[in-house]
């Protein structure tokens, strides 16, 4: 067992285990955060993904001594009570159908717009080509991520606007 | 945040002491403290939950009595602020039928939707209406529903009428608001009439289906919330992280257990050397009987390590299991049928096919699919108090508590099910295998554990839905009539698995429990959809050399034997326009069967206005198929393909591009036409709609459950693709055209939804490549190498 101190969503954790235990089970079992979900432990499918230093990384396959810096997880994307604009955009667009890999797909969502902003079909079908969902919900996610955005993208133009003004 | 999910309150409160737990130090601290019992006895316990203190981790004492339908009380409770809690004997897969139950509901009842809420599947609080299955939520199991609603409405309305001194036909209710017409000053609330109150009204009927009270359902022309598209109630917890899944249970002293699968089909166990884990950190035990073996540790990462390290000596069987996945059609055309339906004959076909001027003959090939749930089977069971609560997203809640009940000899009123949301299940999934397990474990360690199964177990073990061998010819007169017509297809699905049974479940069958009749399984001829002068329908069904303990095992999976059939059935009528040269669509429409019965009739016509509404939204060029060959590396055609399932219609229409030097086939757009009757939530129907396109998409184009002689050699998302994001539609239309051709008939019912769209698509896309090549594929699914081998064949 070796002693670990983990920050994730803003908190610092401190704990006593296997340092080869995969995150995943970690966030979900001892900081009983269930957003990244097991699906594969292969980092296969994305269920489990949490995002770290701005990458979208597979928790399930990741050693949580191997991790240095702070993790978000789903439940760390809403802010002061306000949902983060591309779980918004999930909500508006309906996307899930059981919803278990949704997880998955909005966190590697997060992580491609954080990177580019306004990617083009080809980018976000790439971006997120690994991400899987057995119900089929891709053509949902991708008009999700579509509008995700452009509520980003606004949200920034308000906020200029506002420091102009 | 938002903590509302549809799980049942006193459950979720105490989860939610356990789930916010910071460290595993506190959790196992916090084992000692005293929670509040979530023991619910019968109806009587909807509005308070039971306070007893309880010791942790225990369920309270008592006897799960079933939830009595005849009760209006168990499908309805008022609240004093004038909300309503709707408890229903439903499960939901995914497509958000709880938000169309409660639309029906609040709708019949006269409440603003957003002051209601839905309870479902859990055994001791709901009745039993069997779960889901069978595309069944609207068609057959809302009708209760509604009956219910509408008699409490018409109850409401009475002691309305009796509170406010105005008779019953001088009131108007609105929002849950009873007003004297004439002075709607004289009012009074659902709330203040019943809140926290129970109605003891008895229903008739002599089944669930048939509850009903003395109010009459409205006709549909007065739904004002039916027919809308409130936004699905379970997505919002979804997306903000907040929902608790069957797969997020945790208990006080509860420990994690991970199967030890035999390495090859058939093999026995011959010896297990426990001191291979002993040492391990958190070790618990082996649980084992005949080939069943688990290890259970303190912690999941533990179990996992237990589980790969046991050493378990196998022994493997003396004879092959069953063929490899490549040569298995050669083997089911040639194995002796386990049995044989009575066809189906119209006309003389023998003398048809002799006098036919073209007579043209093709096999198809369909593989073992599976369900692959994104999570692998998982449930949770807590043997208190010498009782058994299983927290499982199984969609047969009610069946797993029998089926768990009589596989540990257990009297049915100490067990529960507590059904919570899970990955997607559409049909008899490993949900059902890991239920027992984890009964079977709780039970033997006396402590609560969770059970989850690995990748490669979920992908090469789950059921599958049933190979399928199929063999077709038809006959075309002179002027291109289809005339004659034979079908016959073979299905590999000797020893069907049912749900829950305590005997076929997996872990029963590794500990060498035997049925004594396999289920015969069935391999379905398709829907007769067209006129056909002279036809002949045949099935049988075939099994695989090992019967018993074999991960090649059969359940349903979405419209059971639809898509296979249907791939054949649809193929082929295209395969029969080609050779009549003439549009494939009119070719379909000429032979519309005119049924004489009312039924007939009805679906007649609507077929005709799918097919019309489908080739008007694609804009249908009509012409023969195939197109003029393109030139360059991309070539590009479209298919149609129609089907129904009772009574839900549905035409669909896809358009592909095929690489001619990959082989790799793009699903560009699907159109699809969809006419399910009464439609409740429309935004919800056209989601699962799409889906279930794309559920097809996939099954066409990746899905094949693989093997070799010993083992399923399909283990994971590598070796069982699956459509992915890069090749999904560029376009999906989905049009729903659902309305009733006979204005004599008072009110049109909702059929189901769930199934229908995924029948037509796998012939929809085999003929689109068609017309894009000239190929015609008649094995699936259509992976590139495939695609490329057939094109290099013809010398495209």
């Amino acid at each position: 067992m070796s002693n670990i101190a983990l920050k994730v969503n803003g908190r610092i954790h401190a704990l006593d285990v296997d340092a080869s235990t995969p995150l995943l089970y970690i966030l979900r079992n001892d900081l009983s955060l269930q957003g990244p979900r097991f699906g594969c432990g292969l980092g296969q499918c994305g269920a489990c993904t949490v995002i770290v230093n701005g990458a979208a990384i597979r928790s399930c396959v990741t050693p949580v001594s191997a991790v240095k810096s702070e993790i978000t997880t789903l439940e760390g994307l809403a802010k002061d009570g306000k949902l983060h604009p591309l779980q918004q955009a999930w909500i508006d667009e309906q996307v899930p159908q059981c919803g278990f890999c949704q997880n998955g797909q909005i966190m590697t969502a997060k992580a491609l717009l954080d990177k580019n902003p306004h990617p083009n079909d080809a980018q976000s079908r790439e971006g997120m080509n690994r991400t899987l969902c057995r119900c089929m919900t891709y053509y949902r996610v991708q008009a999700a991520i579509k509008r995700g955005a452009k509520m980003i993208a606004d949200t920034h133009a308000a906020a200029e606007k506002e420091v102009v003004a | 945040m938002t903590t509302f999910t549809n799980i049942p309150k006193h459950v979720e409160e105490e989860l939610e002491k356990w789930t916010l737990t910071p460290s595993r130090r506190n959790f196992l601290k916090s084992a000692g403290l005293l929670v509040v019992s979530f023991s619910a006895a019968g109806t009587g316990s909807l509005v308070t939950p039971v306070n007893a203190q309880t010791p942790a981790g225990s369920q309270g004492a008592g006897a799960y009595h079933d939830p009595d339908f005849h009760q209006l009380d168990s499908w309805i409770v008022i609240h004093e602020d004038n909300t309503a809690t709707f408890y229903v004997g439903k499960t939901d897969c995914g497509q958000g039928t709880g938000t169309s139950f409660r639309q029906l509901m609040s709708d019949e009842l006269d409440m603003a939707y957003d002051k209601t809420t839905c309870i479902m599947g859990s055994t001791d609080i709901t009745v039993d209406q069997g779960g889901s299955g069978g595309s069944t939520a609207m068609e057959r199991d809302a009708w209760p529903m509604r009956r219910a609603a509408a008699e409490a409405r018409r109850v409401l309305l009475e002691m309305g009428s009796a509170r406010l001194g105005v008779p019953v036909d001088q009131l108007a209710v609105n929002a849950g608001v009873i007003a004297a017409k004439a002075d709607p000053s004289k009012s009074v609330t659902y709330g203040q009439l019943v809140g926290g109150k129970r109605f003891n009204v008895t229903l008739t009927g002599n089944n669930v289906n048939a509850a009903t009270g003395m109010a009459k359902v409205k006709p549909v022309g007065e739904y004002k919330i039916v027919g809308q598209s409130p936004q699905r109630y379970d997505i919002p917890a979804k997306v903000d992280g907040s929902l608790k899944w069957a797969v997020d249970v945790k208990l006080p002293g509860m420990v994690h257990a991970r199967n030890v699968k035999p390495p090859v089909a058939g093999a026995k166990v011959i010896g297990i050397d426990e001191s291979s884990v002993r040492g391990l950190p958190g070790f618990v035990k082996v649980v084992s009987k005949g080939n069943y073996v688990a290890v259970v540790c303190e912690r999941e990462e533990q179990a996992i390590k237990g589980a790969k390290q046991l050493k378990v000596n196998w022994e493997k069987p003396a004879t092959a299991p069953f063929p490899s996945s490549e040569e298995l059609f050669q083997y089911m055309r040639g194995a002796t049928p386990t049995s044989s339906s009575k066809p189906i004959v119209v006309g003389n076909p023998d003398t048809a096919f002799t006098s036919a001027a073209t007579v043209i003959e093709a096999d198809y090939d369909i593989p073992f699919q599976g369900h692959t749930a994104i999570s692998p089977a998982h449930a949770m069971a807590d043997p208190s108090n010498g009782q058994m609560t299983i927290y499982s997203n199984d969609m047969k809640s009610y069946g797993m508590r029998r089926g768990v009940a009589t596989f540990l000899g257990m009297p049915q009123d100490q067990v529960r099910v507590v059904w919570m949301e899970g990955p997607q299940g559409f049909g008899r999934t490993a949900a059902d295998d890991a239920g027992c397990e984890a009964a079977y474990i709780a039970k033997e360690i006396g402590r609560p554990v969770r059970v989850q199964w690995m990748r490669d177990e979920e992908t090469a073990w789950d059921t599958k839905a049933p190979a399928f061998a199929v063999k077709v010819r038809g006959g075309l007169d002179a002027a291109g009539n289809l005339v004659a017509y034979d079908y016959n297809a073979r299905a590999a699905d000797y020893n069907h698995l049912g749900y829950n049974e305590p005997d076929t479940v997996l872990i029963a069958q590794l500990m060498g429990v035997r049925r004594s009749t396999p289920a015969a399984g069935s391999a379905a001829t398709p829907s007769d959809m067209y006129a056909i002068p002279h036809r002949r329908m045949s099935s049988q069904v075939v099994g695989l050399p090992l019967l018993w303990e074999t991960p090649v095992r059969t359940g349903n999976l979405r419209d059971p034997n639809g898509p296979q059939s249907t791939f054949a059935s649809e193929s082929f009528i295209d395969e029969l326009a080609a050779a009549a040269k003439a549009d494939p669509l009119e070719f379909r429409m000429k032979m519309l069967k005119a049924g004489t019965d009312d039924d007939g009739a009805f679906r007649r016509a609507r077929s005709i206005a799918v097919l019309k509404t489908v080739a008007e939204t694609y804009d249908w060029d009509y012409r023969p198929s195939p197109k003029p060959r393109g030139s360059g590396d991309i070539l590009t055609g479209r298919g149609v393909a129609y089907a129904f399932r009772n009574q839900t219609v549905v035409a669909e229409i896809v358009e592909v591009e095929v690489n001619r030097r990959t082989g790799h086939v793009w699903v560009k757009r699907l159109v699809c036409a969809h006419d399910c009757g009464l439609i409740v939530n429309p935004e919800a129907l056209r989601h699962t709609v799409e889906c279930a396109m794309l559920h097809s998409v996939s099954r066409t184009l990746h899905e094949e459950v693989q093997f070799n002689t010993e083992k399923v050699t399909s283990t994971d998302w590598n070796s069982y693709p699956t459509l992915t994001h890069a090749d999904t539609p560029e376009r999906i239309d989905v049009v729903l055209v659902n309305g009733d051709p006979n204005p004599k008939r008072s009110d049109l019912a909702p059929y189901g939804a769930g199934e229908t769209a995924c029948k037509p698509l796998l012939a929809a896309i085999a003929n689109a490549i068609y017309d894009a090549t000239g190929v015609r594929l008649r094995r699936v699914p259509f992976r590139p190498a495939r695609v490329l081998a057939a094109l290099e064949t013809a010398r495209v």
